[in-house]
């Protein structure tokens, strides 16, 4: 039982710095800014949360469990709202994303350029309390 | 009040000694917490969403899997001979009715790898994706319709 709980935290804590490892190849791999943070969004999450739980099964059922899944909590909540900021002061600083970078997907284009001023594509309803306009 | 109580249990987990002195503590400094949020007046329903309460736990389970998913195939991508992204910036409608469940949203948006939000504007949200599968998954709408369920009916 024992041998068994190390094998599985051991798998996981592998699997963690797998991703770990790829999120760090792609930030360097990836041709621009929006895309590399998609790379480190695998960082972020995969890494983090397989690391983690390894850690929690080395831990066992004690204070430092707990205090690990505190972390992934404030994780969970902290990283995505950092990378959103990250995003938006590029986008709103004028960044412009590639468009495509010779994948086997035909990329297609940007809906509307991004140095115009943001206006919805169609007026949306928000009747506060109103019936979610349906998904076409 | 929600707030004290949450403050206060955070304090008896990450502390671990249960003598009356750091008893004592942990109940000044909670107070303290709270008093200062109260003056800052950040103390709100969204601040401590303890409402969504259980709904939220059937849809962390889905979240975690589409994390688990979209982390596999950047991975995959990113290690991949032929780096084979195609990235692209787009729209979704954001059908939720309160700000919580669009940040629950766009939230939701950024943690899966592959796709992150840039901006929120109203009820649409300004998405970059790293590959057409990725953008096509979250324009089906699948997570938007199970963020709303999130919020419930209040």
């Amino acid at each position: 039982m024992e041998i068994a709980l190390d094998l599985l935290s051991w798998a996981l804590l592998l699997v963690g710095g797998f991703f770990a490892i790829a999120g760090g190849i792609g930030v360097v791999r990836l041709p621009d800014f929006y895309t590399r943070l998609h790379a480190s969004g695998v960082t972020d999450t995969g890494a983090a949360y397989f690391i983690l739980a390894g850690l929690m099964i080395q831990g066992g059922l004690s204070i430092i469990t707990v205090k690990l899944v505190l972390i992934g909590f404030f994780m969970f909540f902290s990283n995505p709202t950092s990378t959103y900021s990250l995003a938006a002061a590029a986008h709103r600083s004028g960044m412009a994303p590639l468009d495509g970078a010779g994948g086997p997907n035909k990329p297609e284009p940007v809906e509307k350029s991004l140095a115009e001023p943001i206006e919805p594509i169609e007026p949306t309803p928000t009747k506060p309390g109103g019936a979610p306009p349906s998904q076409p | 009040m929600s707030l004290s109580a949450v403050l206060f249990g955070v304090w008896l987990l990450l502390s671990g000694h249960y003598t009356p002195i750091l008893l004592g503590l942990g109940v000044i400094s909670t107070l303290f917490a709270v008093a200062i949020a109260l003056r800052m007046d950040v103390v709100d329903h969204e601040g401590h969403p303890l409402h969504l309460g259980l709904r939220i736990l059937g849809y962390l389970p889905w979240l975690m899997f589409q994390i688990l998913r979209a982390n596999l195939d950047v991975a995959r991508r990113v290690l991949g001979p032929t780096l084979a992204i195609s990235p692209r910036m787009f729209r979704v409608r954001a059908t939720q009715r309160t700000d919580l469940g669009r940040v629950i949203f766009a939230n939701s948006i950024t943690l899966t790898p592959g796709t992150v939000s840039v901006e929120l504007e109203g009820s649409e949200i300004l998405v970059h994706a790293l590959t057409a599968d990725a953008a096509n998954d979250l324009r089906e709408g699948t997570m938007n319709r199970l963020v709303v369920g999130v919020e419930g009916h209040e």
